[in-house]
């Protein structure tokens, strides 16, 4: 048993209501814990006061340089001590998890176990990085927490200019749309920057996510420095069975409407079955004994709409692979930056490929880590020294996917033009 | 006095996802054909090869304490095969190979609080941060605000009437750890930082501070014989980015710190390309415990957008299709000025056509 509980009026109003509440989650493990009692206290007065009240501070374990969130109370009295003194401490161990965030209820104890004895008892599943978050460990114990829970074979992900834990989605283990093995490519790349996860020395945060398709499951275009989105270039693959079995269900006015209607590139038409078109880019598929669907290949621009509206009666093609793109963040300092596009499409199908995306990325690091300025992230780098220049860099060759239109400004000096033309028809020719 | 060992870290990196997947799982990798919704709250994935499986999604409350992450695990080991993963916005899924056992999992869970939903067309769980329970820099707490706001569309999580999903997110402060979503509540400062002079020359490395200011309002100073910062407070944009760097310079103020509610984010390139979510209100109150001004536009948004909204349009097609004036008018919301972008590219948010509905 633990210290009686500070009272908490405010917190104790969000114990009411149908939602799982977190305030009932702390007061059961402030039944144990005097440590947990006083961060309710704590807690209690920010809910009062509107402020909060830890500061940072350098913790961590033996070998690395972050992984661990360094929390210490700032609450004190008159005479400097802390008010909640058993909570002075509450520092978080993020830890990376599989990709996919699978688990079996073994290990879930196991954690449970060790944070029990050497934290707080409080596990966030997960933080906006994607990590475990090991919340409250005072700093004598954090070591202890690692060992064990490194032992258990998991380890700190990334804190500060460092590379940061990825996440990606569920993906090949459990969805029809998967365009590429994303815990592969998770893990080889990831596995790849040990160091620059656990010894931060970048000019600021880097981050990898993983998506299996261009529904992005993992936000990848919105918050990753380097997205790799699945995708695929040939055609969409069609079911009669299932796409007879869903227009029986759904009928012609939601096939219009859902469906036809909302192909962002018009790439898609309804047509007798006696006039449909063929063609080696032409996917086509039977609705009913009289009616088709009919896609031209070469206009979609793989969004998804119709595979997710008609799931399994069409699906992603067999040549898959990934788009790459790079600079997506939020607004701190330039504004907010989505990903754009550096490699329209690459195969992610054996592990030479995995080691292509590996060393893609690793010269994209080299790159950032020499040539952005402190606290500048990817997309601020390539925004303020242009995308030509960032390629170039990286060795990477310019491709119309790469813009939604060209310039609408004569603002470019281009005395290289010809130069540039007899370049391109070079590698035309060598390709050929 | 004798010291333990030292032990050297294991840099074994992000841990095989193999050992924990769920056996049919693991068997189809990669080979799976397509997916129903027998209901909302249950996933019916069929592999090529005809294997089956159903997947029971249930909403947690993110920070959890190992009592209530071992219940978890004893339902799945109890009514479903000890398998479990989570979604991106904390949702739990109990995988079973057997649909007879799907409605025995479902009564248990929501037996033991943990509703049952978030899939299709539903409202998911909010995705959020930390606030004021870890963070170093929040203006308002996280888990209690995504608590208050799940109870009242508790009912919207397990439905799915919604004309397509709905993600919500929030964020204790403008740097928006939670995200881009159909709806976000993030915080908007409406007053410069309040520096504490005595401390700035201890605490922050002074050029660093300067150089993270977005509109280059903080200059190097000598306050009452001491080094600090000061703030051009005509030019302050009250965003916050100095505190991080400089916690004396705090920006939090429990009443001149808002929320504000942004909408239309979408990360999927289904349909239109991914958009960013757009600013439509601030000035909100932080007003713990229950954020009850939030959460009636935040309602007011997403009631009208689902009864407005036409079958897939997500909140940001809808407005698409509708227009901006026609999205303020049905929401009863004020458009003011300063929802008027004046950063840099804004001239690409101006209406340069006579494309108006009247």
């Amino acid at each position: 048993m633990a210290k009686p509980l500070h009272p908490t009026p405010m917190l104790d109003e969000l114990e009411s209501g149908p939602w799982p509440s977190f305030v009932t989650g702390l007061k059961r493990l402030a039944n144990d814990k005097d440590y947990m009692v006083d961060l309710m206290g704590q807690l209690e007065t920010s809910y009062k006061t509107r402020k909060g009240y830890w500061k940072g501070g350098t913790v961590g374990v033996i070998g690395y340089g972050g992984g661990v969130i360094p929390r210490f109370t700032e609450l004190k009295d008159g005479e400097g001590q802390p008010i909640f003194k058993d909570a002075a401490e509450f520092h978080t161990l993020r830890i990376m998890p599989p990709p996919g965030m699978h688990y079996d209820t073994n290990v879930l104890r196991k954690m449970c176990d060790i944070w029990e004895e050497h934290g707080s008892g409080l596990i966030a599943f997960h933080g906006q990085s994607g990590d475990i978050m090991f919340q409250g460990a005072k700093t004598a114990n954090v070591q202890g927490a690692f060992d064990a829970l490194n032992d258990l074979g998991f380890d700190l992900g990334g804190a500060g200019p460092a590379v940061r834990t990825s996440m990606s989605c569920v993906g090949a283990a459990r969805c029809e749309q998967s365009c590429y093995d994303e815990a592969s490519a998770h893990r080889a790349v990831l596995n790849n920057f040990l160091d620059d996860i656990h010894r931060p020395s970048l000019p600021y945060k880097f981050k990898f996510k993983f998506s299996g398709c261009p529904n992005d499951c993992m936000n990848s275009i919105q918050r990753a420095d380097m997205a790799v989105i699945g995708t695929w270039r040939d055609n969409i693959r069609t079911d009669e069975a299932l796409a007879r079995k869903w227009f029986d269900k759904h009928g012609m006015n939601e096939l219009v409407n859902d469906v036809v209607a909302r192909c962002p590139t018009k790439a898609i038409q309804i047509k007798d079955a006696s006039a449909v078109a063929t063609g080696d880019r032409i996917s086509s598929v039977k609705l009913n004994d009289t009616q088709c669907l009919e896609i031209d290949n070469r206009d979609c621009v793989r969004c998804m709409h119709c595979v997710n509206v008609m799931t399994g009666a069409l699906a992603p093609g067999q040549d898959k692979g990934a788009t790459i793109l790079v600079g997506g963040k939020r607004t701190l300092k330039i504004g907010d930056l989505m990903g754009t596009v550096v490699v329209p499409f690459m195969k992610l199908a054996t592990e030479e490929d995995r080691e292509a995306l590996v060393e893609l990325a690793q010269k994209i690091i080299d790159f950032f880590a020499e040539n952005a300025l402190e606290h500048e992230r990817t997309g601020e780098m390539i925004e303020r020294i242009g995308l030509v220049n960032f390629l170039e860099g990286i060795g990477l060759e310019i491709d119309a996917n790469m813009v939604s239109q060209p310039r609408t400004n004569p603002y470019v000096r281009t005395d290289g033009w010809d130069d540039e033309v007899a370049r391109i028809e070079a590698r035309k020719q060598k390709a050929a | 006095m004798a010291t333990a060992p030292m032990r050297r870290a294991i840099e074994s990196g992000v841990p095989d996802n193999k050992p924990y997947l769920h056996p049919v799982l693991a068997k189809n990798y990669g080979n799976w054909k397509y997916h129903d919704r027998p209901r909302p709250g249950v996933l019916h994935h069929v592999a090529h090869g005809g294997d089956e499986v159903w997947s029971v999604r249930a909403g947690t409350q993110r920070q959890m304490d190992v009592y209530t992450i071992r219940k978890l695990c004893d339902i799945a080991d109890q009514y479903a095969e000890g398998r479990v993963r989570f979604t991106i916005r904390s949702n739990i899924e109990f995988m079973v190979s057997d649909e007879a056992k799907v409605a025995p999992l479902i009564a248990k869970l929501e037996g033991e609080g943990f509703p049952v939903g978030g899939t299709g067309n539903s409202v998911s769980m909010i995705a959020h941060t930390q606030g004021w329970l870890h963070c170093d820099i929040p203006g308002t707490d996280a888990s209690g605000v995504v608590k208050a706001l799940m109870d009242e569309l508790y009912d919207e999580f397990k439905r799915e009437e919604m004309p397509n999903r709905v993600h919500l997110s929030t964020s204790c402060c403008e740097i928006n750890c939670g995200g881009q979503a159909d709806i976000a509540i993030i915080v908007q400062h409406t007053k410069p930082p309040q520096i504490n002079h005595d401390l700035v020359a201890n605490v922050c490395e002074r050029p660093a501070v300067v150089a993270r200011c977005p509109v280059a309002a903080i200059r190097p100073a000598l306050v009452n014989g001491k080094p600090s910062l000061e703030v051009d407070e005509a030019k302050c944009i009250c965003c916050g980015a100095c505190y991080p760097p400089c916690p004396p310079m705090q920006i939090n103020d429990p009443v001149h710190s808002k929320l504000a509610i942004w909408v239309g984010g979408k990360n999927s390139n289904a349909r239109g390309k991914p958009t960013f979510m757009k600013m439509v209100a601030s000035g909100l109150p932080n007003n713990a415990p229950r954020w009850p001004e939030v959460a009636e536009i935040v309602k007011k948004i997403l009631y009208t957008y689902k009864q407005d909204a036409r079958s897939w349009e997500r909140l940001s097609d809808w407005v698409e299709r509708i227009g901006w004036p026609r999205f303020f008018e049905k929401c009863d919301l004020p458009f003011t000025k300063y929802l008027i972008d004046d950063w840099r590219g804004a001239r690409v948010n101006l209406n340069a056509s006579t494309h108006i509905r009247f």
